[in-house]
């Protein structure tokens, strides 16, 4: 029997978290939109990839995001704790390229507690640090009749157990649903569309 | 007259086109030089200076010498100029305009009578219907008597003319020293704990807000210098996301910088200067009030004071229907938060610079390798056709229309692909969440 969801997301306000794999910037902007509120992401300059606020815009408004290109991971990390401990955004993200020790991880959760909002660090497979509360994995998955479906796994957890779920997210409603297995769907009613 | 005419008269005449916000600017400037020979300097129309050297003449050895002195220099910085010194501020624009030289003390009656009336500063259609009547000089408007003139041309050539006899008073307003926001503290023994600066920097902040305050300006930049004993001086400079002139806000966004001062020996003197400020006019309290933003604004300073200002962005919409361009990058200290977002169909969460796939074929393929991932394709959603924007030359566009597609892969991953079928060629350019 898995658990709620709702017990896990939102994530636990006050910390920092860790979300990792494709589904990982998904991951973020449903929790964005899901709080509510201003939203900070910060990245390195060299990054290549864009944010797209078209995308994102079925999540949440990109009136509320801000975001800052720092030099190297330093100014991320400092950046982060900055905007962490102001209280002035309830939500921030930061991509991280390489990966942080127990110290950095520790004063980002000083960071998050001081400032009563919520720290998301988007990082590759396998690069985790020992302080984040929690850490997710995200991917997208197919289904015939559904474009939206994606998996959600916690792979470590500091405040309950090791869960996964399916979701769906719904455009009209934004929100997030949980899908029963695979096994329990409807069939499709015709094949490849 | 016109170009045309004046270019009759000289050939070789050349012309430039008027800068007047640059003349009205360097007017000023000749203003704060001709501070040098007396504190009462104003300007005179759009291109002359008034000046009153009632008492200060005999510092530079006469008026003669004065004159002469300001002809040289001018001349000297390429200036031709037409100098008139005489009892009132009326009779010394006669002079300066129609017979260039100084009126002896008590003589400007005298001096001024040949001139034409015009040198009166009067209307263009009052010096001519004066002209039409026969009184070419000021001599002979004197000789008139005042009644008649008050009854055909009005009180204006009376008031001139007593202005420039010295019947009438008149007030040169000297051009006023701008403001300067910047203040000082020398203290007796040197300091050298933060604590301690903070508590200085605080007070000196407060008259330089009050006085930001009674200008309606906000100080967008702030330099404070710190003095050593050793004549050392550090500097911390703030750059501020909004206009403020709040005391409170602002003190706090000094601490970063004054922690990382090297006070060596002991800070001695404190100068706080707003080397940037731009008008904050006092805001009306309504009852529809947007959401405060007085803390995403500090936060937006103080992380841009440690990346730089210009990299804390935020998104504007733009209209445009190429994907790249359909949004604006815009620095989050110099706008606001824009509306005006509509999507019209599905759009990448992540857009990157199109990856070419080995692929043929106008729909998309059922096999394809991308980042060293094998993926097989299960749905598609498209096409949909994007054409470039002819009136823009834009480098990545020049192969064509696209077709663009949204690929459903069994591996998961849905990708936003397009093919171009002018150059046959299938890219990979965003992805879904």
């Amino acid at each position: 029997m898995t658990a709620a969801i709702t017990d896990y997301f939102p994530l636990r306000q006050g910390r920092a978290h860790e979300v990792c794999g494709a589904g990982a910037y998904g991951f973020a902007c449903a929790l964005a939109g899901q709080l509510g509120g201003n939203v900070m992401w910060i990245r390195e300059d060299w990054q290549p990839e864009l944010l797209n606020p078209e995308g994102f815009l079925p999540f949440f408004d990109p009136r509320k995001l801000l975001f800052a290109k720092g030099q190297s991971q330093i100014d991320v990390l400092a950046s982060g704790e900055e905007a962490l401990s102001s209280g002035a955004v309830n939500l921030t993200v930061m991509e991280l390229s390489k990966s942080i020790g127990l110290t950095e991880g520790r004063r980002l959760q000083l960071a998050a507690e001081a400032g009563k909002s919520t720290g998301l660090c988007i990082i590759s497979e396998g690069m985790g640090s020992n302080a984040a509360e929690s850490r997710w994995r995200c991917a997208p998955i197919f289904a015939p009749a559904d474009s939206t479906l994606i998996r959600w796994e916690i792979i470590k957890n500091k405040s309950g157990t090791l869960t996964g779920w399916d979701l769906r997210w719904d455009a009209e409603t934004r929100r997030i649903t949980v899908v029963s297995k695979a096994g329990q769907r409807p069939a499709p009613a015709h094949a490849r569309g | 007259m016109g170009y045309s005419d004046a270019r009759a008269f000289c050939p070789d005449l050349q012309s430039h086109p008027a800068n007047l916000q640059e003349d009205a600017r360097f007017q000023r400037v000749l203003a704060r030089w001709a501070k040098r020979y007396c504190p009462w300097v104003g300007l005179e129309g759009e291109d002359g200076l008034v000046l009153n050297i009632t008492g200060s003449a005999h510092l530079f050895g006469g008026e003669d010498a004065m004159l002469h002195d300001m002809r040289a220099r001018l001349s000297r910085a390429g200036f031709l100029s037409r100098i008139g010194l005489a009892d009132t501020r009326g009779a010394a624009w006669a002079l300066a305009h129609h017979a260039p030289g100084i009126a002896p003390p008590g003589q400007s009656h005298q001096a001024i009578a040949a001139l034409p009336v015009m040198a009166l500063r009067l209307k263009e259609t009052v010096s001519t219907s004066l002209q039409r009547v026969g009184i070419r000089t000021i001599a002979d408007l004197v000789a008139v008597p005042r009644a008649t003139v008050t009854r055909r041309f009005g009180r204006e050539v009376l008031l001139r003319l007593d202005q420039a006899l010295g019947g009438q008073g008149e007030d040169i307003s000297p051009v006023p020293y701008p403001p300067s926001y910047q203040m000082r503290i020398s203290l007796p023994e040197p300091i050298g704990l933060a604590a301690d600066v903070q508590a200085g920097v605080e007070s000196l902040l407060d008259p330089l807000c009050a006085r930001l305050k009674a200008n309606d300006m906000g100080a967008r930049k702030l330099e404070l210098t710190l003095r050593r004993v050793d004549q050392n001086a550090q500097s911390v400079e703030l750059r501020l996301a909004r206009p403020m002139r709040d005391p409170h806000r602002i003190l706090p966004l000094f601490e970063r910088g004054i922690r990382e001062v090297d006070a060596g020996y002991g800070i001695d003197q404190m100068r706080l200067v707003a080397t940037q400020v731009e008008p904050q006019p006092a805001r009306q309290i309504t009852h529809v009030q947007g959401v405060p933003t007085d803390k995403l604004d500090d936060l937006v300073t103080r992380i841009g004071n440690r990346i730089g200002l210009e990299n804390v962005q935020r998104f504007l919409p733009a209209d445009s229907h190429i994907p790249e361009r359909s949004h604006i990058i815009a620095p989050a200290a110099w706008s606001e938060p824009a509306g005006g977002w509509a999507v019209v169909r599905d759009r990448p969460i992540r857009l990157f610079a199109p990856e070419p796939v080995a692929a043929t074929g106008r729909t998309p393929p059922r096999h394809l390798r991308w980042r060293r991932m094998t993926l097989a394709v299960e749905r598609v959603t498209g096409p949909e056709r994007i054409a470039p924007e002819w009136w823009l030359p834009d480098d990545n566009w020049r192969s064509g229309v696209r077709d663009y597609w949204k690929v459903e892969t069994r591996q998961g991953r849905r990708l936003w692909m397009f093919y171009t079928p002018q150059n046959p060629g299938w890219f990979v350019q965003g992805e879904f969440a």
